[in-house]
């Protein structure tokens, strides 16, 4: 055990001496390491920041599309294909307590687009016409004012919750709550409506590549019946008490949705019911592969990098043919002289891969800065099973691709290597 | 009797040309002896050398080192003979570069069974040749002379039986080469065998006794007279 070290010190000393091209033979190697390391850490983070955004959203939420779709694709409403079958009644319907007993509330929306105005300010952004349970449905945070009730939303009261960047560009010296601002839709052509500012939503920032200060809240009968002029619902958001109840609870509203549309065979559904956790295990799923695919790029790297040691090892090899001679001449055995050589290698890739994961762990950590820096909750991850495969991988890439050149060092005859010039 | 070869012979097989180098070789030495094997060039006398120091093996013939028949001995065998009991001198030093003198010197002892006291053994090797105020510095950093008395320490560290020398002077000014041959002649009288491989008769005759081999034959086997013997002297440089 102690000529084992002392072996390996006697290489690291051996390596030193030639540092230049230690460092160009090994350089592969850094940059394949540190390269799998960073696409691991980014991986993690966009996972992390993708998650945490939907789950910033609330948890506990299905949601009910129009439209009929399996299991694992997503329905056609998302593809902006208007389907007509969601109505108020259905909504009505699901709110019943005796029918759907774990749902704590219920939200219908519509979506749309409007010009928004106030005085000589104007600004085109979205709007959503919903309930007053979507507070309780989503994670309304409210920068000042309050979120209408159910209530203003049943009476069609006109009130208006503005997100941030719609606040900060219609009031940029700040504004009262009560100011009157005005609604332009360009599906009709019925005018402007007056509406009253209630409330200003905090800021939220970008959420599943959506700004969600960009937007506007409006009662849901008004913005259906008077901005689109349409007499369905695009989708339905259903808070549920707790998790273990979130798969009897997306039951319930499909038995409830199905006696509604008079359905009696599942398999004509015109609706789809999903839970967040869908979303989540289809989103890792595709983020998963897409890591296992650059991690695998930046392994072809690392496999690169190992020719490039078994190249130069070669090289050493031929350059020190004298020098294998000579310690034969004093009594290497061949078995030695492998060693050794497969031991410089293998010193080389695991030093190699010691400074590609503290170049990695650096250039992801510089990175996570510079994404948090763009205003994202960014988490810089590194896990401890990288930087195992990493080291682990490197010192494999050693031992394999420096057998060749040790094997070839070790059957060199003493006296030819020694005549070598 | 330390080496006793009987009817070596050596071919060569370059791609069906087959060249016979040694040719039924004789020879015994004992130990203490100081032999100068002489030849010109393309004789033998250097694949005598490796067949005798055991980096070659003969097509035929046998072998005996130490009353030990060598025929049977692997390449690990034959290496660890190389390290322990055999110590090798090259007309080109062959020493490694960016390193240390004492590190040079301690090679051998990395591939012998001696575990421990590797330093000081290169250093009483180091300071019998004359270098014991060069022990640090690098392989490069000395002359010639210095660079072959380094080669003889490091030929001496694991204490071997016999000391090979081939063309020990071939690449040293006069000077240098005055005190590695009186540097031999010391070991010699000290009581190691020493063999000598030169084409240079100023040289072989420091030896005991010559040996003379052409076409790979012994043409001559003479004893040196004690008064024809030359003997050199250490010029400090």
């Amino acid at each position: 055990m102690n000529s084992f070290f002392l072996n390996i010190e006697r290489t690291i000393k051996n390596l030193l001496s030639r540092k230049g091209r230690s460092f160009l033979t090994v350089l592969g190697i850094v940059i394949g390491v540190s390269g799998v390391i960073i696409i691991i850490s980014l991986g993690a983070g966009a996972q992390t920041l993708v998650l945490g955004q939907i789950t910033k959203l609330g948890s506990n939420i299905v949601g009910v599309l129009p439209g009929k779709s399996n299991e694992k694709g997503p329905p056609a409403a998302v593809f902006g294909v208007q389907v007509k079958t969601l109505v108020l009644a259905d909504a009505n319907a699901i709110k019943d307590k005796n029918k759907v007993p774990h749902a704590t509330a219920v939200a219908s929306f519509v979506r749309g687009n409007v010009t928004v105005i106030s005085g000589r300010q104007s600004v085109d952004t979205s709007f959503t016409a919903t309930d007053g349970s979507y507070p309780q449905v989503q994670n309304v945070e409210m920068d000042h004012g309050s979120f209408f009730t159910n209530e203003e939303s049943q009476a069609g009261a006109n009130v208006i919750v503005l997100g941030y960047d719609v606040y900060q560009a219609l009031f940029p010296n700040g504004g009262d709550m009560g100011a009157i601002v005005k609604l332009k839709s360009p599906n009709n052509d019925i005018g402007s409506i007056p509406f009253r500012v209630i409330g200003v939503q905090k800021k939220l920032g970008t959420v599943a590549f959506q700004n969600q200060d960009d937007q506007v809240f409006i009662p849901f009968s008004i913005g259906q019946r008077q901005l689109l002029g349409i007499n369905y619902i695009q989708f339905i958001r259903i808070k549920v008490d707790n998790a273990d109840n979130l798969p009897s609870t997306m039951e319930d509203i499909k038995n409830v949705l199905r006696s509604q549309h008079r359905i009696t065979d599942p398999n004509n559904d015109d609706f789809s019911v999903r839970d967040l956790a869908d979303a989540i295990k289809i989103l890792t799923s595709i983020t998963d592969a897409l890591r296992m695919f650059l991690g695998l790029m930046a392994g072809i790297s690392l496999v690169v990098g190992g020719i490039g040691i078994m190249n130069i090892m070669l090289v050493t090899v031929s350059e020190r043919t004298r020098e294998i001679g000579l310690r034969k001449s004093i009594g290497a055995t061949s078995k030695q002289i492998r060693n050794q050589f497969l031991l410089e290698a293998v010193v080389l890739t695991f030093a190699g891969g010691i400074i590609g994961i503290v170049v990695g762990v650096l250039i992801s950590y510089i990175l996570a800065l510079g994404v948090r820096y763009f205003g994202y909750d960014w988490s810089f991850i590194i896990s401890p099973l990288s930087i195992i495969l990493a080291v682990l991988f490197s010192v494999i890439t050693g031992v394999i691709f420096g057998l060749y050149p040790a094997l070839k060092a070790a059957k060199l005859d003493p006296i030819v290597a020694l005549r070598y010039e | 009797m330390l080496i006793d070869l009987k009817d070596i012979v050596k071919d060569y097989d370059n791609g069906g040309i087959i060249t016979h180098v040694l040719k039924g070789v004789n020879l015994s030495i004992d130990e203490g002896e100081f032999v100068a094997i002489m030849g010109p060039s393309g004789s033998g006398k250097s694949t005598l050398m490796h067949t005798i120091g055991f980096l070659d093996r003969p097509t035929s013939g046998e072998y005996f080192f130490d009353g030990q028949n060598t025929k049977d001995f692997d390449d690990d065998d034959l290496a660890h003979i190389r390290n322990e009991r055999i110590g090798f001198v090259f007309q080109s030093f062959n020493l490694l570069p960016r390193t240390t003198v004492i590190d040079n010197v301690m090679l051998p002892l990395l591939y012998s069974n001696i575990k421990t006291g590797h330093r000081h053994k290169a250093k009483v090797a180091l300071e019998a040749v004359g270098l014991g105020d060069r022990i640090d510095f690098m392989s490069n950093q000395i002359s010639g002379g210095q660079k072959q008395r380094v080669a003889i320490a490091r030929a001496l560290v694991c204490n071997p039986k016999v000391l090979f020398a081939d063309e020990p002077t071939g690449n040293l000014d006069s000077k240098s080469g005055s005190t590695v041959m009186s540097i031999l002649e010391q070991l010699n009288k000290e009581g190691r065998t020493v063999i000598l491989v030169t084409h240079d008769m100023n040289v072989a005759l420091h030896a005991h006794r010559i040996v003379t081999i052409k076409d790979g034959e012994i043409i001559s086997d003479k004893k040196v007279d004690a008064k024809d013997r030359i003997h050199s002297k250490i010029i400090s440089d």
